[in-house]
């Protein structure tokens, strides 16, 4: 990842070179290039069967792939075992063994795990309605999400791994969600990688930004340079041709007229010479990312769905 | 919130790692195996219900049948105690006891059955397995605390549910003996040896579970590879190899094999004939007759250990690259 702005750090937390997973005949990555810094929030962000869950299963050890991959300086195909001390993830939501109790999960945890804060877990807990005794299959999906997360929270891991954590989960929930990760977990020794489709509820979580796209990566700032780099102009109708010399990358219509969608590394313009042409404001994620996926070529080839790709949902 | 512009990474990971006590292997195969018993409470639910059945139908045995019945059940008439040694002597008092064991035992063979065929496959059917793989708890661990369920848990469950039928079936029929000829109480503790019987068991288990460990490893083995209907990926392959050797060959050397493993433990473990060449009745098996050097020199058991290592390490390995169904 290019952080260009941040000084590096002595060890990333995760590097990736030349990262490549096949399935077959389908490619399910194509040769990703990854640097991941200590006390970042990166968003993995593309369309399903884009390779997400791919990266992030070659990142926890659950699949092998060619190429090199380090996370906290182990390999995580070969030192797997070593890695899941300071590696935590929540690969879904409801993945709970339904049979658990409540209880039963907290001494499971506690039990196996040493780098787990039975208090902490508690305490995360006694702030929602979730009963000791309890089975999780008698929990809503909310609320299994909730224990997952206070479980997770509650071990002192460096790098955390979220894919689709929100899964199917309603907006309360969702919101509830990333505050208690940001407000109890996240500080500057963590680490934290997510995926999700629901891009409007953590562009305001993430430190860095990644669109990954038919196994490749097509997007990797940070936070910042995305906001700085991208504007979105919502033009009005009689400057749309002068709006559409200055090349867009991508233009959609809405109610009031047009959006045109700017990249200003590409082609520089002058911010004051877009607000002539009407209102200017940051595009969302999920705006850049449809312009962004929505100017490649259909897709020729068969590519491997994710991981995800058969998930029950 | 914006949190992009607030952290900067600072030093090294390794500096700040702080040292956490590391949990044992022992402590992380103790939770895995408590884990086992909260998920499959069938392990000791199934024998102790059968146990407490046949335990009720014991004592209904004794309430209805008549005082003098009651006495000729449970004490073999002395007329019967001439030319047969005192094993055979003691079967028919022995019987009951023995009964309570085998159906036991019989029964947590077919949760170990059941149990096996679960044990890797349940856990991807669910998506459980995603979560477990959270945990620092390595393949080997968890495929080995599975594999203790069988060969270690089971039979220690039977034998500690066996041995309290037992002594609850003694007390009882002592007890209603006590209401009839004083004598009767202290014939039957002199007469049944119960702590032998309780050895012979012991030790039958734990024969039992060794021999059939490569059965077990197989069931979990495939649990842990096939992507649907593990018990047919368990017996089918096996099927079809005999077959094949029948119609090929004309031969059943894999069937042999087989029905060797499956019910060879009893002629590798005792010695089931007494001096004089009469066979010894399975409802009471003296302690002499007992032939653990005879099953240790036994390369069968050898064999099988090793193949049941073979099956398990396949089991661990196929568990590192296996997702949720």
């Amino acid at each position: 990842m290019n952080l260009s702005s941040v000084p590096a750090p002595a060890a990333p937390i995760v590097e990736a070179r030349g990262l490549r997973k096949t399935f077959g005949s389908t490619i399910a990555i194509d040769g990703v290039d990854l640097r991941i810094n200590e006390g970042r929030i990166l968003g993995l962000i593309g369309p399903n069967g884009a390779g997400k869950s791919t990266v992030l299963n070659a990142i926890l050890g659950l699949t092998q792939c060619e190429g090199q991959l380090k996370v906290l300086g182990l390999s995580p195909w070969t030192e797997r075992d070593q890695l899941m001390l300071d590696v935590c993830f929540i690969a879904d939501v409801a993945l709970l063994p339904r049979w658990m109790r409540v209880s039963q999960a907290l001494d499971y945890v506690a039990g196996v795990h040493p780098r787990f804060d039975r208090a902490k877990a508690e305490g995360f807990l006694a702030k929602t309605d979730i009963k000791r005794t309890s089975k999780i299959r008698e929990l809503s999906k909310g609320m299994v999400t909730q224990l997952h997360l206070a479980l997770v929270m509650a071990i002192d891991a460096k790098l955390l791994v979220l894919d689709e954590p929100t899964l199917g989960l309603d907006i309360l929930y969702r919101k509830q969600f990333y505050d208690s990760l940001l407000n109890d977990y996240f500080d500057r020794n963590r680490t934290i990688v997510v995926t999700t489709h629901q891009v409007e509820d953590v562009q305001n979580v993430l430190t860095d930004l990644m669109f990954i796209h038919r196994g490749r990566i097509v997007l990797s700032c940070t936070m910042e340079e995305f906001e700085s780099r991208y504007l979105e102009v919502e033009v009005h109708p009689e400057h749309l041709a002068a709006a559409r010399a200055l090349k867009p990358i991508h233009e959609r219509q809405a109610l009031g007229g047009s959006i045109l969608l700017f990249d200003m590394k590409s082609h520089p313009v002058d911010a004051s010479q877009l607000a002539a042409l009407g209102d200017v404001r940051r595009p969302s994620i999920a705006d850049l990312f449809v312009a962004l996926m929505g100017n490649e070529p259909p897709d020729q080839t068969t590519h491997a769905q994710d991981a995800d790709g058969g998930r029950p949902q | 919130m914006n949190t992009q512009a607030n952290f900067a990474p600072t030093a090294s990971i390794a500096s700040r790692r702080n040292p956490v006590a590391t949990k044992s292997s022992t402590q992380l195969l103790c939770w895995s195996i408590q884990r086992e018993l909260w998920e499959y409470r069938s392990i000791y639910i199934a024998p102790l219900v059968v146990a407490a059945i046949y335990l009720f139908g014991y004592w209904l045995s004794l309430i209805w049948l008549p005082p003098q019945g009651v006495r000729e059940n449970l004490i073999p008439s002395m007329r019967d105690i001439t030319p047969l040694d005192a094993a055979h002597r003691l079967v028919p008092l022995a019987m009951p006891y023995a009964h309570a064991g085998m159906l036991t035992t019989f029964v947590a063979v077919l949760v170990a059955i059941f149990y096996s065929l679960d044990a890797l496959y349940g856990e991807r059917r669910d998506r459980s397995i995603l979560f477990w793989k959270s945990l620092p708890v390595s393949d080997l661990i968890t495929v080995l605390s599975k594999a203790s369920i069988p060969l270690v848990i089971l039979p220690l469950v039977v034998f500690a549910i066996t041995v309290v039928v037992q002594l609850a079936m003694r007390l009882s029929s002592m007890a209603v003996l006590s209401l009839g000829s004083s004598g009767g109480a202290a014939i039957l503790w002199r007469q049944l040896p119960l702590f032998e019987m309780q050895i012979v068991l012991l030790y039958g288990l734990v024969v039992m579970a060794l021999w059939l460990a490569p059965i077990y490893a197989w069931l979990i083995l495939v649990s842990g590879s096939a992507r649907r209907a593990p018990f047919l990926w368990a017996v089918l392959p096996a099927v079809a190899i005999a077959v094949f050797e029948k119609i090929a060959f004309g031969t059943a050397h894999f069937g042999w094999l087989i029905q060797n493993r499956l019910f060879g433990f009893s002629a590798a473990a005792f010695d089931l004939t007494d001096k004089n060449g009469v066979p010894v009745d399975p409802h009471f098996i003296p302690i002499n007759c007992l032939a653990p050097g005879r099953f240790l020199a036994n390369p069968g058991l050898w064999l099988g250990l090793l193949v049941a290592a073979l099956f398990l390490a396949a089991a661990v390995r196929i568990r590192r690259y296996r997702a949720p169904l």
